[in-house]
């Protein structure tokens, strides 16, 4: 039987982490040579975990499926990070980012992570800085910030566009001196197919050389996921190409609890989708709602070219409907506003599903060049993708998967419920509830990777009872047989349907019934139309070439497989969660505005799902309390 | 749009490699040159044929992944994106276009038009870090850093590690890879304590991998996705001499935290 401990010390808020560094137990230099942490992923908590624990004197053995560990996804995050250093004097504070965050979830995550999370926000900047970091600059030379989506303050720290990637490549920096130094060994353009448990701890990895084909076991003292969240589940995402489940999902199937796998984030602001061979949705930064406003035409379908629209004809329906925060409402808030207008018909372009960001005003106001020099780069992504010119015309934008606030279970330890499970990172579910603020997730990336993990871990290593175990246990053996096994079934099905085809069926069956809102029917359905899908593929999908080479379609067809798994689980949760709250909106759970209905009396808990062989996973609960922050109806109006 | 595309096909790193012809049939101006790829794979995959392999991830033009070359443009003919980010637009119907992989001794072929860039890792390894631990940095704010000098560090770090430069270069050389993080990381106080180290190691370890040395041409910086211009290649000159003034004894400069912005 499940249980779920989520161990959180006891005391006051603004000390529990302290006082749990203090009491866990240290590993000795001498012992931490001899054992060896397996961290799988090279994103920003994987590359910055993966670095720091060997700098403190681990054996670290890193695993990606990208030809270099700087590719991870985390790279393309453009808009920034957050950190409580109240370098603006306006107002912020440890409690204040811990308040939002809190707040920004809907209530749906704990309080102790999300104060640590706030705590350490402070000390990432710090690091990053020392790693050589080119943040942006006020003239006198002091790091410059920008507000963000659902919050009043101006706490965010960034470079350019491109933040995501400058923040991993110091973390792969970091990790390349680790490299150099013989801490770590790097695997790059490895994937990991199954995790190896011994006596019920997690003690090692089961992997598939991508050019090679060879699959080997790697066996360690503990394993750390760091391997992303599974936005792609939906096809079209703003994801990478090969971000994947298949990581969280088969140390799921090992008895690793899921936890909300419904809070999947949609983002207001992507390019809306063009015809159907479009492989993926392109994000445009968050930051442009500083500036841009959110409007559609007060007459449905309206033909006319936007530039011939009097502002009076314009509904700038977020501004309307959310005065306080107007363009700058949460993620959940204005996906669905836009969906909202869309689904009345008033929507723009090519089959109504857009709305206009349109920058005229700002242009008037500050000049063409104050534009140019905050979101150039933006503005030419956005002129190659659809070959208009946004300083001319308004753009068009629609919401698109994005984010995924459910992973693995995990304690305040970032345990998950197998003994020496580690996840971090997006893999995880802690510290953003049912949605996830704008710059939050490269603060907890890094918070996971730098200064929560490589704490935690050691009081595990030095408490837990870790026999060395032989590459070839039988253990081993039998993961090396199922993935052998697994394979040759995906190359031997030789049917008439491509992965791809599955995945965009799979795509659009959850975009339609579990997408920004869901209601019984829509989830009853699609949970009698994956299995089916399921069995089809099995008995139809077409996986050219072998299995012992460089076969790119063998790799998708895997992950494909494990989605068509998962995204069963995913509309069980949609299903059971009786409420709407954050990003998860239930049509039948809903004000009379259009306001989502949150049930604390029934759902405020986290819901830690159970792998059962071929039968409905089993919920457990973990209950939220809220000791410092009363629950309050999450108002931005 | 159909277009006839001339491929790069080679099963192996010790194979031969060929070009093979594919028609590309529908293709929609607002399609990406990938995406119009996906288009010929699907194809291939449906009657059971091995489809033609090349990297790609993001689909943004920030991780670095794709590469191919394009009518033997690293990137193809527009100038400041990657391959991800062209649009069949950007073609005329009918025409005939040439896909080909990185052509570097330092750059393997591992399949079709996968090459194995594992090399630019090395290098990054041999000295393209600042040795910091986690924890312990002091405030962010201490260290001040004029907006000029943050400015010229970010161009330098925009690198997105894809190795076009060395593709169009014919030495195949990484010069502008390497100037591009040796100047990152000197231009900013931060980096400065290993400068003289740095520069060595790095092109110490570009000259083991196999590239070769700069020709002064700029093809590199003409088909930088990320518009790094080779004026940091006069950079890294300046500070590998500099670093040999330094390594052989002769007083260095006061390495301030505070140097003054450029």
């Amino acid at each position: 039987m499940m249980k779920l401990d989520a161990k959180i010390p006891s005391g006051p808020l603004e000390s529990k982490w302290d006082r749990h560094r203090f009491s866990e137990r240290l590993v000795s230099p001498n012992n931490k040579r001899k054992l060896t942490v397996i961290v799988v992923g090279t994103g920003l908590a994987g590359a910055s975990a993966a670095s720091t624990l060997g700098q403190l004197g681990y054996h670290v053995e890193c695993f990606c499926f990208h030809d270099s560990p700087r590719r991870a996804h985390s790279i393309a995050a453009q808009g920034g990070i957050n950190a409580a250093k109240n370098y603006q004097d306006d107002g912020d504070s440890v409690g204040r980012l811990f308040y939002d965050t809190i707040k920004g979830g809907d209530f749906r995550s704990r309080e102790a992570n999300v104060y640590r999370l706030a705590q350490v926000s402070t000390q990432i900047i710090d690091q990053c800085v020392a790693l050589g970091i080119p943040f942006a600059r006020e003239y006198g030379g002091q790091l410059a910030n920008r507000s963000f989506g659902g919050v009043q303050v101006s706490r965010t720290f960034y470079c350019r566009g491109q933040t995501g990637q400058q923040l991993l490549l110091g973390a792969y920096s970091a990790l390349c001196w680790q490299i150099e130094r013989g801490q770590v060994t790097m695997h790059p353009r490895t994937e990991l197919l199954d995790l190896i448990l011994v006596d019920g701890h997690a003690r090692g990895i089961v992997a598939r050389d991508l050019v090679t084909g060879r699959i080997s076991a790697h066996m360690a003292n503990a394993v750390v996921l760091a391997t992303g969240g599974y936005s792609n589940v939906y096809y079209l995402s703003t994801n990478a190409s090969g971000c994947n489940v298949t990581a969280t999902y088969r140390a799921w199937k090992h008895g690793a609890a899921f936890a909300n796998p419904c809070f999947t984030q949609i983002h207001p602001t992507a390019i809306p989708p063009g015809d159907a061979h479009q492989a993926k949705l392109t994000l445009m930064s968050e930051s442009l709602r500083n500036d841009g406003r959110l409007w559609v035409p007060k007459v449905p379908s309206d033909q006319r070219s936007p530039g011939d629209i009097p502002p009076i004809e314009r509904d700038y329906f977020l501004e309307r409907r959310y005065p306080r925060f107007g363009n700058l409402a949460p993620r959940d808030i204005a996906s669905r506003a836009v969906k909202v207008v869309c689904d009345e018909g008033y929507g723009v372009g090519p089959g109504g599903q857009g709305v206009y960001l349109d920058f005229s005003d700002v242009i008037d106001q500050q000049g063409l060049e104050v534009v140019r020099e905050r979101y150039g780069n933006l503005f030419d992504m956005y002129h190659r993708i659809t070959g208009e010119d946004a300083y001319q015309v308004p753009m068009r934008i629609y919401p698109a998967p994005h984010y995924t606030m459910g992973g693995l279970w995990v304690d305040y330890n970032l345990m998950s419920t197998i003994p020496g499970l580690f996840v971090i990172g997006e893999a995880n579910f802690a510290d953003h509830g049912a949605n996830r603020l704008g710059a939050s997730s490269l603060m907890q990336g890094l918070a996971d990777g730098y200064f929560i993990l490589p704490y935690t871990i050691g009081h595990y290593l030095a408490t837990a009872t870790l026999p060395p175990i032989p590459d070839d246990h039988a253990e081993a053996r039998e993961a090396i047989q199922r993935v052998t096994m697994r394979i040759n079934r995906l190359l031997t099905v030789k049917g008439r349907r491509t992965a791809a085809m599955f995945h965009r069926e799979l795509g659009t069956l959850l975009w339609n019934h579990c997408g920004m809102s869901r209601n019984e029917g829509g989830l009853a359905s699609a949970l009698r139309s994956i299995p089916k899908l399921r069995e089809e593929f099995w008995h139809d999908v077409m996986v050219p070439g072998s299995g012992s080479a460089f076969n790119q379609e063998l790799e998708y067809a895997g992950r494909v497989a494990d989605y068509l798994e998962f995204a069963e689980l995913l509309c069980h949760d949609a299903l059971h969660r009786l409420e709407s709250c954050g990003a998860h909106f239930r049509e039948e759970y809903q004000t009379e505005d259009g306001e989502p209905r949150r049930d604390d009396a029934h759902f405020a808990y986290v819901a830690a799902w159970e792998y059962r062989d071929r039968a409905v996973p089993v919920l457990h609960k973990e209950p939220l309390t809220f000791e410092f922050v009363p629950p309050t109806r999450r108002s931005y109006q | 749009m159909t277009f006839t595309l001339k491929i790069w096909r080679q099963n192996g790193p010790h194979e031969r490699g060929r070009f093979v012809t594919y028609e590309a049939y529908d293709v929609s101006p607002g399609m990406s040159f990938l995406e119009m790829l996906d288009g010929i794979n699907q194809r291939l995959i449906g009657t059971g044929e091995e489809p033609v392999a090349f990297e790609q991830d993001c689909r943004e033009g920030i991780c670095g992944s794709c590469s191919l070359v394009i009518n033997g443009i690293p990137h193809g003919p527009d100038q400041g994106i990657t391959t991800c980010q062209l649009y069949m637009r950007r073609f005329s119907d009918g025409a005939s276009i040439t896909i080909e992989p990185w052509r570097a001794n330092a750059f393997p072929i591992l399949k079709d038009l996968v090459v194995d860039r594992s090399a630019l890792d090395r290098i990054m390894q041999a000295g393209g870090y600042i040795s910091v631990n986690t924890g312990g940095a002091v405030d962010g704010n201490v260290l001040l850093i004029g907006k000029d000098q943050a400015e010229t560090a970010m161009d330098a770090a925009s690198c997105i590690g894809c190795g076009a430069c060395v593709a169009a270069c014919k030495n195949a050389s990484a010069m502008l890879f390497v100037a591009a993080k040796v100047s990152h990381l000197a231009t900013l106080p931060q980096g400065r304590p290993e400068r003289a180290r740095r520069v060595s190691a790095m092109l110490k370890a570009m000259d083991q991998e196999g590239f070769g040395s700069c020709g002064n041409q700029y093809e590199c910086e003409a088909v930088c996705p990320k518009g790094i211009s080779a004026r940091f290649i006069a950079n890294l000159n300046r500070e590998y001499l500099r670093a040999g003034i330094v390594e052989s004894g002769c007083p260095s400069e006061p390495e301030s935290p505070h140097a003054e912005s450029a």
